[in-house]
C-alpha cells in the first residue's frame, strides 16, 4: 500500500535560502515596530549574556536558548494582556521577557536567587510571573499544555474574554497530552492559542527523522482547529496572525493554533552550537537561517523606510547591554532563599476558614 | 439547631458536591461518566441536570488532558474537582500529578498554588482484576506537594471531600465503592481546614492500637467489636489524612497499649503501613512495646480475576484478627 500523499508540508518556508529580505511593514505603526525591534534585541542579547555565563560557570543549572526565534514570542506578546494566562516550556525566556518580565529577575531566577522570577526555586527552567500573566514555563515536555486548555477554560466559565496560550514546539506535538488537549480545547470551546515553534529540532534529533511531515498544523486540521501557517522569524506576520486568532478566541470562536517556523541558533541546550552534533544539523543549515535573522530583517525594512539608522541600533545596542550588565551585577549581588524555602513552599499557607 | 440527616457514603459524597456548587461559583466537575447513571455509583447523582452541563463537565476519554486542565484551571482561580471514576484509568495522569500539581507551588517559590482536587475511586472485587482494583493511596503520598485523603466514614466523606476542595493545595481524594452502603446520620456541614486534619481515634482501647485508612478501617472496627466481646479492647485510629501524615495521634495510642497493628488495603513493600510502623518506632521507646508491630496489606502481586484468588488476596476481618492474635501473644 502507497502511503497517503497528500500530507500537509511547509514548502519553502522551512529552507533557510528564502524568505530572508527585509519584512513587509507596509501598513505598520513605526513606533510599535521600533518597540519590538527592542524587546527583540533585549531578548538576544540577554540571552546571549546568559550563554556567556554558562560557558564561563556562573550560572549552574542548564540554560536553553532561543536566540533566533525572537520574533514568536514579540508578535504573539503583542496581542495579549496581563489577564491572560500564558504557559510555557523548557525554552522560554522570550516569552516571559516578551510579556514585560524584569531583566534582573529573570538572571536572579538562573542564578537561584530569592529576587529570581520564582523566588529562586525554578532556575532557568522554572519561571513566574503571574502579574504580567506568565502562569508557568517548566521543562517536562507538553507538560503545560492541558493547564493552558484549563486557564482558558476558567475564562470562559467565569465569563470573561481573557485567553490561554500554550507555547510548545515541534518535539511536544508528538506528546499523546497535546492530541488530549487540542481535542479538549476543540469539544468545549476553550479560548486557547496554541502556538508551536516549530524550529525542526526537538534535542538533537530533526523533524524529519521523527514526523513524516515537517508542518505540525496538520494537527490543528485533525482536529478542527483554526490555524495559521507563518514564517516565525517575520514579526509581523507572527503578530498579524495571532491577532486574527486571538480576536476569535476572545470572542466565543474556541482555540486557535499557530505554527510559526524559526530556527535556533544554539544547541538544546547551554552556549554550544550543536553542529555536527545533532543528527541533520550543519554549519551550511546555521549559516543560511542566520541569514533568515528576524532582527535583521526588521532593522533593514526600518532603514528602508527612514525611520531607523545604524546609528539608531548602536546606540539601542549599547543602552541595553548597560541595561544587561547592570541588571546582572545586581542579580550576583542578590541573596539566597533563605533555608526555610524548602519546607515552607511545599504547600499553601494555613487558610482562613470562611463563614 | 442539631438537624440530622442519615446518609450513606455515596449519598455523603453527593451532598459535598451539591454544597460547594451551589455555594461556590469557582467550583466546577470534569471527569469521564459524569452525565452516566452507572460510572460513579449514587454519588453524583443528577448534578449535570441541578447544575448544568457546563459546570458538570462529561469528557472525552483523556484522563491526563482532564487532570492537567483541571490543574490549569485552579491556577486561574477555580475550584475543580477532576473525577476519574477507577483509579488505574487515571495513570496517565501522573504527569499532571506528579510532576505539575504537585511541584508547583514549591518550583514557583511559593506563589502559586493548584488548588486542585482530583477525586479517584477505588473499585476493587467482582473478578475485575488487575487493571480493575489498585489502590494506590501509597503511591500518592510519596509525593511532597501532595496532600492525600482517604475518608472512611460517612461523615469524612462529605466534610472531607468539602474540605479538600476549599484546600488551596492539590489534593488527592480517594474513597471506595466498597463503602457506598455504609450509613450514618450527620449533624449540618462544616467547613474544616485540611491541613490540621489529622488521624483520628474511632474506638478507644488499652490492649492494642489498630491504624487503618478507607475501607481497611471498616475492618479495623469489626475485628475491634469482635476482640471486644472476647475481652480485648483494641484502639481503632483512621488515618483520614495519609499525606502530610501526622503521628501525634498514633504515637499516644501506642505508646498507650504498647501494640501496633497496621491495616492497609495496598501493597506490602513500600506501602502506608510500613510507612506508619517505621514513623511509629521512631517514636516510642523500646521498653513501651509490649510486642512487634504487625501489618496486615495486599500481597505484592496483582489482583486476580477469579473469585477463589480474591479471597485469598484481599484482607478480611478474619486475616485481621488472625494478625491480631499474632501482636497480642
Amino acid at each position: 500500500m502507497p502511503y497517503p500523499s497528500n500530507i500537509q508540508n511547509l514548502g519553502s518556508l522551512a529552507d533557510p535560502s528564502n524568505h530572508c529580505e527585509p519584512i513587509d511593514i507596509l501598513g505598520e505603526d513605526p513606533a510599535t515596530l521600533k518597540a519590538q525591534l527592542r524587546m527583540m534585541l533585549t531578548i538576544r542579547l540577554v540571552e546571549q549574556h546568559l550563554a556567556q555565563m554558562r560557558k564561563g560557570g556562573l550560572i549552574g543549572g542548564p540554560v536553553h536558548l532561543g536566540v533566533g526565534q525572537e520574533a514568536v514570542a514579540v508578535g504573539v506578546s503583542q496581542c495579549l494582556r496581563t489577564s491572560d494566562r500564558v504557559f510555557g516550556a523548557h525554552r522560554s525566556h522570550s516569552h516571559v521577557l516578551a510579556l514585560g518580565a524584569s531583566i534582573r529577575g529573570l538572571f536572579a531566577e538562573a542564578l537561584g536567587r530569592d529576587t529570581g522570577l520564582s523566588r529562586g526555586m525554578g532556575g532557568s527552567m522554572h519561571l513566574w510571573d503571574g502579574p504580567r500573566g506568565f502562569y508557568g514555563s517548566v521543562p517536562i515536555v507538553a507538560g503545560t499544555v492541558p493547564l493552558a486548555v484549563g486557564a482558558a477554560l476558567a475564562a470562559k466559565l467565569t465569563g470573561t474574554d481573557d485567553i490561554g496560550v500554550s507555547y510548545l514546539g515541534d518535539g511536544a506535538i508528538e506528546e499523546g497530552a497535546v492530541h488530549e488537549s487540542l481535542n479538549l480545547a476543540r469539544t468545549l470551546k476553550a479560548p486557547v492559542l496554541f502556538v508551536v515553534e516549530n524550529n525542526f529540532f526537538s534535542s538533537h534529533m530533526h523533524i524529519h527523522l521523527r514526523q513524516p511531515s515537517n508542518s505540525t498544523a496538520r494537527f490543528a486540521v485533525a482536529h478542527d482547529i483554526c490555524y495559521e501557517i507563518v514564517d516565525g522569524n517575520d514579526v509581523v506576520a507572527v503578530r498579524k496572525a495571532a491577532d486574527r486568532l486571538v480576536n476569535q478566541s476572545r470572542t466565543g470562536g474556541g482555540p486557535g493554533f499557530i505554527e510559526a517556523v524559526t530556527y535556533r541558533w544554539y544547541g538544546h541546550v547551554d552556549w554550544r552550537e550543536d553542529v555536527d552534533v545533532g543528527v541533520n544539523r550543519s554549519i551550511e543549515d546555521l549559516v543560511n537561517w542566520r541569514r533568515r535573522d528576524p532582527i535583521h530583517r526588521l532593522a533593514t525594512a526600518l532603514r528602508r523606510v527612514g525611520v531607523w539608522s545604524q546609528e539608531d541600533e548602536s546606540g539601542l545596542i549599547r543602552e541595553l547591554e548597560d541595561q544587561i550588565s547592570r541588571a546582572w551585577g545586581e542579580a550576583m549581588n542578590d541573596p539566597w532563599p533563605p533555608e526555610d524555602a524548602l519546607l515552607g513552599r511545599v504547600y499553601a499557607p494555613r487558610r482562613v476558614v470562611r463563614e | 439547631m442539631n438537624a440530622v440527616t442519615n446518609y450513606n457514603y455515596g449519598t455523603a459524597i453527593l451532598a459535598a458536591f451539591e454544597y460547594l456548587l451551589e455555594k461556590y461559583p469557582e467550583v466546577f466537575v470534569i471527569g469521564q461518566g459524569l452525565w452516566s447513571p452507572w460510572y460513579v455509583g449514587n454519588s453524583m447523582t443528577g448534578l449535570d441536570k441541578k447544575f448544568g452541563v457546563d459546570r458538570v463537565i462529561d469528557t472525552p476519554v483523556s484522563e491526563l488532558g482532564c487532570t492537567g486542565l483541571g490543574i490549569g484551571a485552579s491556577l486561574a482561580g477555580m475550584k475543580p474537582i477532576v473525577v476519574h471514576p477507577r483509579i488505574d484509568f487515571m495513570l496517565y495522569a501522573m504527569d499532571a500529578v506528579v510532576n505539575q500539581a504537585a511541584k508547583w507551588s514549591h518550583m514557583f517559590g511559593g506563589q502559586a498554588h493548584p488548588g486542585v482536587t482530583i477525586r479517584a475511586i477505588i473499585n476493587r472485587g467482582g473478578e475485575q482484576g488487575a487493571q480493575h482494583s489498585q489502590a494506590l493511596h501509597a503511591w500518592f503520598a510519596h509525593i511532597p506537594g501532595l496532600r492525600v485523603v482517604m475518608p472512611a466514614t460517612v461523615a469524612d466523606a462529605r466534610d472531607l471531600l468539602i474540605a479538600s476542595v476549599l484546600c488551596e493545595d492539590p489534593v488527592m481524594f480517594m474513597d471506595d465503592r466498597w463503602l457506598y452502603d455504609l450509613t450514618d446520620d450527620l449533624p449540618q456541614i462544616r467547613e474544616m481546614e485540611l491541613s490540621v486534619e489529622q488521624p483520628k481515634r474511632l474506638v478507644e482501647g488499652d490492649d492494642l492500637t489498630i491504624v487503618s485508612a478507607g475501607f481497611s478501617t471498616r475492618l479495623a472496627l469489626d475485628a475491634s467489636a469482635e476482640l471486644r466481646a472476647r475481652g480485648v479492647y483494641a484502639e481503632v485510629v483512621d488515618l483520614r489524612v495519609l499525606n502530610p501524615l501526622k503521628f501525634e495521634t498514633i504515637v499516644e495510642s501506642v505508646r498507650k497499649t504498647g501494640r501496633l497493628m497496621v491495616v492497609d488495603g495496598g501493597w506490602r513493600t513500600c506501602g502506608i503501613a510500613g510507612e506508619v510502623i517505621a514513623g511509629v518506632v521512631e517514636c516510642v521507646p523500646l521498653a513501651e512495646w509490649r510486642n512487634k508491630p504487625v501489618r496486615v496489606t495486599l500481597p505484592d502481586a496483582p489482583a486476580p480475576t477469579s473469585r477463589v484468588l480474591e479471597k485469598a488476596y484481599y484482607p478480611s476481618v478474619k486475616t485481621v484478627l488472625a494478625a491480631a492474635r499474632q501482636v497480642l501473644a
